[in-house]
C-alpha cells in the first residue's frame, strides 16, 4: 500500500558555468514511496513554479534507466543509495520519513556544470569518435551468418555494451577516470571479430583522446564498478590494459 | 492538391531495384557540394546522418539530447524483425510484407512494406559488421524469437536491450563520421522551425537548449527524424522529451499530416499508480513469448493470484484466439484486456491491470533460461513495483506507445513540400493502422540505412538549387515568429503550471481517444480540447528567462503544440468512420468485437493539410491499392 513520508532536500543550485553554486534547502512533503525520485523531484518544482520560482534543472529523458541521461550525486553516491540503479530508477521507498537528502551534480573537471544538476558530458562522445567503432560503411556487408561469434564472447561483449553513457563511473572516481566507460566500449569490439583489424588502433586512439579530454587515470579504486547502474565489470579494464599494452608492443599503431 | 505517392510501377517485387535504377545519381566528386540537415538521432535520424556522410554529403545533424546516443529508440526492448529464415520455418519477404500489411489492418502502402521487408536481411548483416551483441547460439550463429502476428520466429535480438544496442550501434557510424568531419554535430538543440524557399526545404530555425539562441541553418535538403506524438497522452512509454513540435511546424510550413488518429497502444505496460506519475515503462512484448495472460474468472474476485487455483482463471487470449494465442497483435491483446477490465474483472489495487505469468515457463523451462532471456526485464518491473514476477504473476495494463501516423511522404519518403524527408516513426508509409512488435526498429534503419541515401540523390540530382544565405527573408522572418511565440509564453504569467495543462489533455486523449473511440465522444473532447488551449493562451506560468537554460520554456512551447496537434487527431478520428487497427469506433465493429473496416470508403491515407490559425483543416485523400493481397476479415483465431 501508498504510504508517504516527508524529507529536507538539500540541492546544488547554480545559474550557469562561471556562476558560484551552493545548496539550498527545500522541504519535500507527502512524498509516496512509490514515486521515483525525478517524480519527487518533478513535485518540488511544481511547487517552486507556483512560488514563482525557477525549478530545479536537471537533465532526464527515458525515465527507465536505458538512455543515460539522468544522474546525480544522491548522499555523496552517483545515482544514489541502490544498486545497480539509474536516478530515474530509483524509488522513494528506500528512503526513510525525515531523511535528509543532499543532491549534488557530478562532481569532475571533465564535465562542466550547465545549470544545477546538468552538467556538460560530451567529452564521452569525443573518446568515442576517437576510436569506439567498426569501420563498415553501409551496405558493404556480407551475410551476418558469416561471422560465427562464440556465445561465450557474444555474451561477455554484451555485459561491456549495456554501458549507458551516463558518466556515473566518473563522478564516483577519486580520479575523474573515464577507464570504466572507454574500457567497456573497447572489450565490446575487441572481443569480436569483426573489432579485430582496427583494435590496436583503437586502443591508442582512444587512450590518448581520454588523457587529453583531462580525465585522471585508473588506480584500481574499484569505485565505478560498485556505482554503475548497469554494474559494467572492471574485468574490463583489465582487457583494455591488454589491448593496450599489446598494440604498443605488437603493432605499428604510434 | 491530388497526391502523387510516386510508386514505381511493374511487379510489386522489382519497384525497388527499377526505382533504383531510375533514379538520378550524384556523382561522388558532387556530393561534397551539397549541405544536407538531419533533425534527430535515433535510429533514422543517426544511420541517416552516418550513411549520408560516409557517401561523401557534408551533414548537419542535430538532436535534443546532450548526446546523440540518448534518443528514444534506444528503450526498445524486444528485438528486430527480418526475413532471414536461419529458422527453417519457411519465412520470406513475401511472408514478412504479408503479415505486416496484414498486421497493420490493410490500411498501408503495398509498395513501401514490400521494400521494408527486402531491405530488413541487409540491416542484420549491417548491424553484425558494426558489432552489435545480437543474442546467439552455441554454434556461435544469431538467435531468433517469436514476436506478435507472426508465427515464424524472425525476430533478432540482444537481451532486453534491442534498441540501446541497434541505437548504439548507429551511433558509432555516426560518431566516426564526426571525427572525419563529414558530419557536423548539434546537440542540445531544438528544431523550432523548417524554412522554405520557392516552395523548397532549405533550412530550419532552432533553439540552442543552453543559451537560449535561436540560430539559423542552411542546407539543400531538410530530413526530419523526429519520432513519434505519443506524449500528446502526457503519460506514454516515450521518453520525456518526446515530441510533435518538429513535425508539427513542418506541417504548418505546408507538410500534409497523414493518419494522425492511428496511435498504438501496447499491452504489457506497468499499470498506472499515482497522479505524479510522469510516463509509463515498457514491459517488453516478447515476454508473451512465454508468459500467459489471465484474468480471475469471476468479476471482482480480489484474491492474491496464487489463490486462485487453475479451474477458476480465464487465459482469454489463448481461449479466444487458438492459433495466435498470447502472440496476437497489439492492438488485438489490448483491447481484449480493456475488456476484461471494464468486465470488473482486472486485478490490483485499481482494478485496471491483468496477470502476465511465468509460472508454467519457470516450470517448464527452469528460472535460468528465463532469466537469461528476461532477466533485465524482470529486474526493472522488480525496481517499479517493488514485486517479483519470478514468485508472483506481473501486472500489466496497455499503455500509448506509437504512433503510426505522421507526416505524409511518397515513395521516396519526400513529404509535400519539396526537399524535406521525412523518417522512422515521424513519416507514417509502412505500419498502416497498426504496427507489429520488433518493426519499429527495422522501418528506423531501413529509411536510415538503405532508402534514403538513395532517394536524396534522385531529388538532389534533379533539382536546381539556388544560392541562399540566412540572410534570406524567408529566414529572417521565421526568426522573428518564434521569437514571438517564445515571447508570448514567457509573458502570461499565468496560475497554472505546464505539465498541469500537459496533464489535462493526456486524459481527455485518453479518455475520449484512447483505445476505444465514439463519435459523441470525440465531438465532446473537441470543444474540451478548444477550451484548454484557450485557458493555456492566458494562464500558463512559464518560469525563468529565454535566453537561458530554460527546461520549463522547452516544454510550454511542446505543450502548445501538442494542444493544436491533439485537436487534428480527434478530427482524424471524427472523419475515419470505420474501426481499423488501432482506431477502434465503437459503431463499427464484427458480431466478436473486432474492428471492422470499411474498404469501400475507408481504404485510403487521410492526408491533413494546414490551413490557417483556428481554420479546419483539408483532407487530402492518397487511395490505397491491393494489388498483391486480398483484403480479409484480420483473423488470429
Amino acid at each position: 500500500m501508498t504510504k508517504t513520508i516527508n524529507l529536507t532536500l538539500k540541492v546544488w543550485r547554480q545559474k550557469g558555468q562561471k556562476k558560484k553554486g551552493r545548496l539550498e534547502t527545500y522541504k519535500a512533503v507527502d512524498i509516496s514511496t512509490d514515486m521515483s525520485f525525478l517524480e519527487m523531484i518533478d513535485v518540488i518544482n511544481e511547487q517552486l513554479t507556483l512560488e514563482g520560482k525557477e525549478p530545479i534543472a536537471f537533465d532526464h529523458d527515458c525515465r527507465e534507466g536505458i538512455c543515460g541521461m539522468c544522474g546525480a550525486v544522491v548522499n555523496g553516491r552517483p545515482h544514489g543509495p541502490e544498486k545497480g540503479t539509474t536516478l530515474c530508477q530509483l524509488h522513494m521507498r528506500h528512503f526513510s520519513n525525515n531523511d535528509t537528502i543532499v543532491i549534488e551534480p557530478w562532481r569532475s573537471r571533465a564535465f562542466p556544470v550547465i545549470k544545477d544538476l546538468a552538467v556538460e558530458r560530451s567529452a564521452l562522445d569525443r573518446m568515442i569518435q576517437a576510436g569506439g567503432f567498426i569501420s563498415v560503411n553501409t551496405g558493404g556487408a556480407q551475410d551476418a551468418n558469416a561471422i560465427p561469434v562464440s556465445q561465450e564472447a557474444a555474451e561477455l561483449a554484451m555485459d561491456a555494451a549495456a554501458c549507458i553513457g551516463c558518466g556515473a563511473c566518473v563522478a564516483a572516481c577519486p580520479n575523474a577516470s573515464a577507464m570504466l566507460f572507454l574500457s567497456a566500449k573497447v572489450s565490446q569490439l575487441a572481443l569480436f571479430p569483426q573489432g579485430k583489424p582496427e583494435a590496436a588502433k583503437r586502443a591508442i586512439s582512444m587512450v590518448r583522446e581520454m588523457d587529453m579530454l583531462g580525465f585522471g587515470n585508473c588506480t584500481n579504486e574499484t569505485e565505478c564498478e560498485a556505482e554503475c547502474p548497469k554494474e559494467i565489470s572492471i574485468t574490463n579494464i583489465a582487457r583494455l590494459n591488454r589491448e593496450f599494452y599489446k598494440a604498443g608492443f605488437f603493432s605499428a599503431e604510434k | 492538391m491530388q497526391l502523387d505517392a510516386k510508386i514505381p510501377g511493374g511487379p510489386l517485387a522489382q519497384k525497388w531495384d527499377r526505382h533504383r535504377f531510375e533514379l538520378k545519381l550524384v556523382n561522388p566528386a558532387n556530393k561534397r557540394k551539397f549541405e544536407i540537415i538531419v533533425v534527430g538521432t535515433g535510429l533514422a535520424g543517426g544511420s541517416a546522418s552516418a550513411s549520408l556522410a560516409e557517401l561523401g554529403y557534408n551533414v548537419k545533424t542535430f538532436c535534443i539530447q546532450d548526446s546523440p546516443r540518448r534518443a528514444h529508440s534506444i528503450a526498445a526492448q524486444g528485438g528486430i524483425n527480418a526475413a532471414k529464415n536461419y529458422t527453417n520455418e519457411g519465412d520470406s519477404i513475401w511472408r514478412l510484407f504479408y503479415d505486416t500489411v496484414k498486421g497493420g489492418d490493410f490500411r498501408s502502402r503495398e509498395a513501401n512494406v514490400y521494400r521494408l521487408a527486402q531491405v530488413s536481411n541487409n540491416i542484420i548483416d549491417q548491424c553484425v559488421a558494426q558489432g552489435v551483441p545480437f543474442a546467439r547460439d552455441y554454434g556461435g550463429l544469431l538467435a531468433n524469437r517469436s514476436f506478435g502476428g507472426s508465427q515464424v520466429q524472425r525476430t533478432f535480438y540482444a537481451r532486453g536491450q534491442t534498441g540501446q544496442q541497434l541505437l548504439l550501434g548507429a551511433y558509432s557510424a555516426l560518431m566516426r563520421q564526426v571525427g572525419t568531419g563529414k558530419v557536423k554535430m548539434f546537440p542540445r538543440r531544438e528544431m523550432l522551425d523548417v524554412v522554405a524557399i520557392n516552395g523548397k526545404a532549405r533550412g530550419i530555425v532552432a533553439r540552442n537548449l543552453i543559451t537560449g539562441e535561436i540560430e539559423t541553418h542552411t542546407g539543400d535538403a531538410v530530413v526530419l527524424c523526429t519520432g513519434g506524438y505519443g506524449n500528446v497522452y502526457f503519460l506514454s512509454t516515450n521518453a520525456m522529451a518526446s515530441n510533435v513540435t518538429a513535425a508539427f511546424r513542418a506541417y504548418k510550413k505546408g507538410a500534409y499530416f497523414a493518419n494522425p488518429c492511428f496511435t498504438q497502444i501496447h499491452p504489457t505496460c506497468i499499470p498506472v499508480h499515482g497522479d505524479y506519475q510522469s510516463k509509463l515503462t515498457l514491459m517488453s512484448e516478447s515476454l508473451r513469448n512465454d508468459g500467459r495472460v489471465w484474468v480471475p474468472k469471476n468479476t471482482g474476485d480480489k484474491r492474491r493470484p496464487q489463490r486462485i487455483p487453475e479451474p477458476e482463471r480465464d487465459y482469454y487470449l489463448e481461449n479466444k484466439y487458438p492459433s495466435f494465442g498470447n502472440l496476437v497483435p497489439r492492438d488485438v491483446a489490448s483491447r481484449n484486456a480493456k475488456e476484461q477490465c471494464d468486465m470488473d474483472k482486472g486485478v490490483g489495487e485499481t482494478g485496471l491491470a491483468v496477470y502476465l505469468d511465468f509460472e508454467d515457463a519457470i516450470k517448464r523451462d527452469g528460472k535460468e533460461v528465463i532469466e537469461k532471456k528476461y532477466g533485465n526485464l524482470f529486474q526493472m518491473y522488480e525496481k517499479i513495483t517493488a514485486e517479483n514476477p519470478y514468485e508472483t504473476p506481473m501486472m500489466i495494463y496497455p499503455a500509448i506507445h506509437y504512433t503510426m501516423g505522421g507526416l505524409w511522404v511518397d515513395y521516396n519518403l519526400m513529404s509535400t513540400i519539396d526537399g524535406l524527408f521525412v523518417l522512422g516513426e515521424a513519416n507514417f508509409s509502412d505500419h498502416g493502422a497498426n504496427r507489429l512488435g520488433a518493426s519499429a526498429l527495422m522501418q528506423g534503419l531501413a529509411d536510415g540505412y538503405f532508402v534514403l541515401p538513395y532517394t536524396i540523390g534522385g531529388y538532389l540530382a534533379g533539382t536546381p538549387l539556388e544560392e541562399i544565405t540566412t540572410g534570406h527573408s524567408a529566414f529572417k522572418e521565421s526568426v522573428t515568429s518564434v521569437n514571438d511565440s517564445v515571447e508570448k509564453l514567457l509573458s502570461i504569467n499565468g496560475k497554472r503550471t505546464v505539465d498541469d495543462f500537459h496533464k489535462q489533455l493526456g486524459h481527455i486523449m485518453w479518455d475520449y481517444c484512447g483505445m476505444a473511440r465514439n463519435d459523441e465522444g470525440l465531438k465532446k473532447a473537441k470543444g474540451m480540447i478548444q477550451q484548454l488551449r484557450a485557458e493555456f493562451q492566458e494562464n500558463v506560468l512559464v518560469p525563468g528567462s529565454k535566453k537561458d537554460f530554460n527546461q520549463s520554456l522547452e516544454r510550454a512551447g511542446r505543450v502548445a503544440d501538442f494542444l493544436e496537434f491533439g485537436e487534428l487527431m480527434i478530427i482524424d478520428a471524427l472523419s475515419r468512420q470505420e474501426s481499423c487497427g488501432g482506431h477502434f469506433n465503437e459503431a463499427y465493429q464484427t458480431a466478436e468485437n473486432e474492428a471492422l473496416r470499411d474498404d469501400e470508403n475507408f481504404c485510403h491515407v487521410s492526408a491533413w493539410e494546414f490551413t490557417g490559425k483556428d481554420k479546419e483543416p483539408v483532407l487530402n485523400k492518397e487511395e490505397l491499392k491491393f494489388d498483391n493481397v486480398e483484403l480479409t476479415q484480420r483473423s488470429y483465431k
